[in-house]
């Protein structure tokens, strides 16, 4: 790989929850390891580039999310994208984004159906801290998020979630988020890969193919971690 | 115009607190005391509660305390309370003007403000953006200013483009409302709407962020933006209105074309903006534009904002900062010296604080920067992504005793604020 290239998807729609953080953290984690990266922000009126090697996609509001929902799939850039193992990390609207059909405004609207799953429209808006533990096999310490979204999303059968809910909802009060091969969504805003740096180096791992990262220092990050577990009884 | 009447050729005021009916009397009587009550026990200034008693006894209460009188309504996500303020103080060429100096924007605030201030012509009030419809029908206000909108306490407020469209359906209802509204904001343009451009004075002053008006609230296509602050929707739905107040090489230009010196004590271009669109609404009372600048320079501080407290020789300066408009703001104001940011996120701050990857803290890089508060360390990790040096103390004493003898900025959101205003003895 000559150069890692972190692609944000539309942030000029979908921005609300402090979404650029997620690619400032990988950009500056893939730098501190000495490998060469790249951030290219994607408007939603400009074509997504074929070749990127993490695409992130944030959260945002209903007419936001609507919108973007019809011009990834008139573009067609992250299929081709997730064809070819590309890793996608998706967060929110953006996460309900990669199912087959997501609410909005309150209507049933089509998704880019890249993972087997939906999203309806749940009993209450979910607003609060949310953490859970990382599916095992990824090796991970437990998920710290904020969520704050009125859906809730059901994943199809032999679909995985990112993490089992031991505080908040996620997608349904058991499940949060989704892991299908290099794709992940998940509810949590922070942003995510602030309160988790390891799974920000999931994703690089991932894109770069390096099983091994050197470690960082993780001081303000690790006591971030703390406070935030210890504030739902976890530690 | 209204804008050239001397208050003499005004109408004479009609007196509303001896008018007022039993009941309604009674509410304000309750109203006025129940504040007082508050006030005394050291429970607050006492606005919401006051005025949430008067209007159980009568709910048309706002209604017929604003009855009778000249009204300007002042909404906006940043610089509404500042702006109310600077307009009360202009509008007061006049004659006594009440107006809610302490913040409490909704009705129970608008209702006590009122009552406490009795029999007076004019009210100025502060106006929560949410509660904006419901205030201007029940006080048929003479002027409405509308500053700008942007995101908010994102776990609860209403969505940017929401919040545009509630606007916009409260003013078409009142089209003899005179509009006071910042050229500069898509949402705000767009909550205009089709009002009679004869009601509509707009003013420009300048607007650092820009991350919530990306998109037309009219047909969701492009806002394009020129380096002038020029901007218009590439579908030809909404475009920037040529305003009549601007801001020109640090004065502020008038309706007229005319250039004046508005020496303010509170710092930054942000204020000077809120000063000119002060002025603006004060001019739609009658006040003269020459008259009103020198009450402007009156202010010092605004509920404890700006204010400048020496401390074992720190003379340390309070800025509020909310939502990332504001940070921005507070940067453009705060001197190059030694910074305290301080961060919460209690119920009145909003609880999520994801906002912080919204805010480009690079401005700070080269001061010495300490962080507290009950959120110091999402604090401390976006400093760090932000390559930011920074240090972490655990209270404001321990910041002060950390910076040498000088200037201290201290930026904070709301309960942070409120926490170190209440350790600087209530400065106001």
């Amino acid at each position: 790989m000559s150069e890692l290239t972190i692609v944000w998807v539309y942030p000029d729609l979908l921005s609300t929850y402090g979404d650029r953080g997620n690619m400032l953290i990988l950009h500056r984690r893939a730098l501190a390891r000495g490998i060469p990266a790249r951030t290219v922000e994607v408007r939603s009126d400009e074509k997504l580039p074929a070749h990127g090697d993490i695409y992130l996609i944030g959260g945002g509001e209903d007419g936001p999310q609507a919108s973007a929902a019809e011009r990834l799939i008139a573009d067609g850039g992250l299929h081709r994208a997730a064809a070819d193992r590309a890793v996608i990390f998706a967060v929110c609207a953006g996460y309900q984004l990669l199912g087959s059909s997501f609410f909005a405004k309150g209507e049933k609207c089509a998704g880019l159906g890249l993972v087997d799953l939906h999203s309806d429209r749940g009993p209450s808006r979910a607003v609060g801290e949310l953490a859970g533990d990382i599916a095992p096999e990824l090796g991970l310490p437990p998920l710290t998020g904020f969520e704050n979204h009125g859906g809730r999303t059901h994943l199809g059968a032999g679909v995985r979630p990112l993490a089992t809910v031991t505080t908040g909802v996620g997608n349904d009060s058991v499940g949060e988020g989704v892991w299908a091969g290099t794709i992940l969504g998940t509810y949590a805003h922070g942003p995510a890969l602030a309160r988790n740096p390891a799974l920000a180096d999931l994703l690089l791992r991932w894109a770069t193919g390096e099983e091994n990262l050197a470690p960082l220092d993780e001081t303000w990050t690790g006591r971030l971690r703390a406070e935030r577990l210890a504030a739902v009884g976890r530690s | 115009m209204s804008d050239d009447r001397k208050p003499t050729e005004l109408p004479a005021p009609r007196a509303s607190t001896p008018r007022l009916p039993l009941r309604t009397a009674l509410a304000a009587q309750v109203s006025r005391t129940a504040a007082a009550l508050s006030r005394a026990t050291g429970r607050g200034d006492g606005s919401v509660i006051g005025g949430r008693l008067g209007m159980m006894i009568d709910p048309d209460l706002l209604a017929r305390l604003a009855d009778g009188r000249e009204i300007a309504l002042v909404s906006g996500t940043n610089g509404k309370t500042t702006t109310t303020r600077f307009t009360a103080a202009a509008v007061g060429v006049l004659g006594d003007v009440a107006t809610n100096s302490f913040g409490a924007n909704m009705p129970t605030g608008h209702t006590s403000a009122l009552a406490r201030a009795g029999d007076t012509r004019y009210a100025v009030l502060e106006v929560d953006e949410h509660y904006l419809p419901q205030v201007i029908k029940a006080t048929l206000p003479k002027v409405v200013a509308l500053l700008n909108l942007s995101r908010d306490q994102l776990d609860r407020a209403k969505e940017v483009a929401m919040m545009a469209q509630l606007w916009r359906d409260a003013l078409d209802a009142y089209p003899a409302v005179h509009v006071v509204a910042n050229a500069d904001d898509p949402m705000v343009v767009y909550a205009v709407g089709d009002h009679p451009p004869a009601r509509i004075t707009w003013f420009s002053a300048g607007q650092r962020w820009q991350d919530d008006s990306h998109v037309c609230p009219a047909c969701g296509g492009h806002i394009e933006r020129w380096s002038d602050g020029g901007w218009f929707c590439g579908n030809g739905d909404l475009r920037r209105p040529e305003p009549q107040w601007r801001l020109a090489d640090g004065k502020v230009v008038d309706a007229d074309g005319v250039a004046h010196e508005v020496p303010l004590q509170l710092p930054g271009t942000v204020n000077l903006g809120n000063a000119a669109t002060a002025l603006a609404v004060a001019a739609r009372f009658g006040v003269r534009t020459a008259d009103g600048i020198p009450r402007l320079a009156t202010v010092a501080s605004v509920a404890g904002r700006y204010a400048q407290v020496d401390r074992d020789g720190r003379l340390i300066r309070l800025l509020l900062a909310k939502n990332p408009a504001s940070w921005l703001e507070a940067f453009d104001m705060a001197d190059d010296a030694p910074t305290l940011l301080s961060i919460n996120a209690r119920d009145p701050d909003g609880l999520d604080t994801s906002w912080l990857y919204d805010v480009d803290f690079s401005p700070l890089r080269g001061r010495q920067v300490l962080v507290t508060g009950d959120r110091a360390m999402d604090l401390a990790v976006r400093l760090e992504i932000n390559e930011v040096p920074f240090s972490h103390v655990r209270t404001f004493g321990d910041a002060v005793a950390a910076v040498p003898p000088g200037r201290l900025e201290v930026i904070a959101n709301y309960t942070a604020f409120q926490d170190i205003r209440a350790e600087l003895d209530r400065v106001v």
